[in-house]
């Protein structure tokens, strides 16, 4: 049975994924974005990049941590700068209750008092009294990660080309032979998925000379859960809001007030930590906050990684190629079909 | 009695924040019965109104819309938002906060008196959220609100009702005008006790959203609040300093020495 070749439209976390898991499994796989380069116009540029399905079933669908407990092996697999450290759950003692209800409602971690805090994390000694420690979690820089997946796929001679806007309408109608397309365009595929919406974030990127962690840390709160995610060097994402809005503009005042605050909580000395970034975007998201993949003809769209982009993109690209197997033996068939039509 | 001039069939409003999505929110609102939810604008609106997917997924939930004026600080504010809100939901409803604390999220009742005021004025018919103060309430009244909604402790505290002197006092003083306890429940024995005090409805949205199970929460809260209105319809017994036995003491054999 010949492959098919696939077309991935969209080099966010979703697509690269996607063609990553196609072209290990033997597809001709090319890879086209309509952006300038690698992150441009893509909300995974924008990630926390946190692989922490435990820390995530506390407030999401069981399945969300189901699906994306094999993506931290998927990772360690095929960026070597995933680090598997387990991640960090904190709260202010007046909100103590709400690590009590985190606790309650997910496992898979160990309660630490302020010692084994400050054992795992010497920064943070002194600054809070208990904390939750998901052990086997994990995290990774959003940037290099698709960095790092661009060029696996350059190493497998899958071509990524960039400044190539790929038409839905184009991407139903017009494909020549055995052509199939993954479609991973993230919101820009509202034009086919009618229920997509953009859900907005924002964040900001900080460097201390004072602090550094080495595992994610969410501070809970009752109204503004955030967290801190370590990118080497003091240099910490701070992230992020989740506004049903989508808007593309910056970040409003009051959200970067309430991010700063956060890290300001975490440690007083991140007061005098350097902003060097500070952004939003707008993520894809069906009415079930839940990513899926559906096909229309011979396009499968990818989409509705939600703010799981990096956690359940893993999930997603094995779906989608359990999808293009069916849709490749079935064109076999479709296409024995039209044979046979002829002959006889 | 009706919401300005609405029969409700349901004596529960639901809001729609902080649901794990808005599949579960829909499916919590149609478990809860609710006819009515509240939705918020202030901070989703941005610019050439962004929020618009969210909104119309709860338009299509077949469900009144009551919006909200959360998030604002300012008479100025509250009113724009309410402006916004009319034009995108064509409701005259609009539910009033004007937020002094953001820390208790505790109303700033002098700017909501105004901004009750000036909105009434315009044709809007206003669902202050307030205190469970007296004063404040008459002040709300004399600025043209037909419906009160009392905390029944800060939003999102579970605390449950903090007052209940106070929200009683408000029911006798106020026996012709809808009362809404708004905010600060947990659980749904607190719904029911804001219904046993002849409350007309109760608005809730944290304690459906983060709960464990969200739909089967909004489901035992309608349950305790048709409860609370079915017992106050029944005139409960008032407690008593004494024991009264139900049965007769004299003649019962008298057992041990």
């Amino acid at each position: 049975m010949s492959q098919s070749r696939v077309i991935v439209v969209g080099a966010g976390v979703a697509g690269l994924c996607c063609a990553l898991e196609l072209s290990e499994r033997g597809y001709p796989v090319e890879v086209v974005d309509r952006g300038r380069a690698l992150g441009d116009g893509c909300c995974s540029w924008m990630a926390g990049g946190m692989l922490a399905p435990w820390c995530e079933r506390a407030t999401t669908e069981p399945v969300v941590a189901t699906r994306g407990e094999s993506s931290i092996d998927w990772w360690v697999q095929r960026f070597p700068g995933t680090v598997r450290k387990g991640s960090l759950v904190v709260a202010q003692p007046r909100d103590a209750g709400e690590l009590s209800r985190f606790a309650g409602r997910t496992e898979n971690f160990e309660w630490l008092d302020g010692e084994r805090l400050a054992e795992l994390e010497p920064d943070l000694a002194g600054r809070f009294r208990r904390a939750l420690f998901f052990p086997q979690e994990a995290h990774l820089d959003p940037r290099r990660a698709l960095a790092a997946l661009a060029e696996a796929l350059r190493r497998r001679d899958v071509p990524i080309r960039f400044g190539v806007d790929f038409p839905a309408t184009q991407s139903r109608h017009e494909l020549p032979g055995r052509e199939l397309v993954v479609d991973c365009r993230g919101l820009a595929a509202r034009d086919a998925l009618a229920d997509l919406r953009g859900v907005r974030g924002e964040m900001l990127v900080i460097r201390s000379r004072d602090i550094d962690f080495s595992r994610p840390v969410r501070m809970l709160h009752p109204r503004i859960p955030l967290y801190l995610v370590p990118r080497g060097e003091g240099v910490f994402m701070v992230g992020a809001t989740m506004i049903e809005s989508e808007a593309r503009g910056g970040p409003t005042v009051r959200s970067a007030v309430d991010l700063l605050n956060a890290a300001y909580a975490l440690h007083p000395a991140f007061g005098e930590a350097e902003i060097l970034e500070i952004n939003a975007d707008v993520r894809p998201a069906f009415p079930d906050n839940l990513p899926a993949v559906r096909r229309e003809g011979r396009v499968l769209h990818a989409n509705g990684l939600y703010r799981h982009g990096f956690l359940l993109s893993p999930w997603l690209a094995r779906e989608v190629a359990a999808r293009v197997a069916g849709l490749n033996s079935s064109l076999e068939t479709i296409d024995a079909d039209l044979r046979e039509r002829r002959q006889a | 009695m009706p919401f300005y001039g609405v029969e409700l069939k349901s004596r529960l409003l639901l809001g729609t924040a902080r649901y794990p999505s808005p599949k579960i929110l829909g499916e919590a609102i149609q478990a809860s019965g609710a006819d009515v939810v509240t939705v918020s604008l202030r901070r989703e609106a941005g610019p050439e109104q962004a929020g618009q997917s969210f909104w119309s997924l709860v338009r299509s939930l077949g469900v009144r819309v009551l919006p909200n004026t959360a998030g604002c600080h300012t008479v100025r504010e509250a009113v724009t938002t309410a402006h916004m809100a009319r034009e995108m939901f064509e409701t005259p409803w609009i539910k009033l906060e004007v937020i002094r604390d953001d820390d208790t999220l505790q109303p700033d009742v002098f700017g909501l008196v105004e901004a009750a005021r000036v909105l009434s004025e315009e044709g809007f018919e206003v669902f202050p959220y307030t205190i469970e103060d007296l004063a404040v309430a008459d002040r709300l009244v004399e600025a043209g609100c037909r419906v009160l909604m009392p905390w029944g402790a800060p939003i999102g505290s579970a605390r449950g009702l903090n007052n209940l002197y106070g929200l009683r006092a408000l029911r006798a003083h106020f026996p012709d005008i809808p009362l809404v306890v708004d905010a600060g429940l947990g659980v749904p024995s607190h719904a029911a006790a804001a219904m046993e005090l002849g409350y007309d409805a109760v608005l809730l949205n944290t304690a459906v959203a983060e709960a464990g199970d969200p739909v089967a929460m909004a489901r035992a809260f309608a349950l305790a609040i048709e409860a609370g209105h079915m017992a106050f319809k029944a005139k409960p017994m008032e407690p008593r300093d004494m024991a009264v036995p139900s049965t007769p003491m004299m003649g019962r054999a008298a057992l041990g020495d």
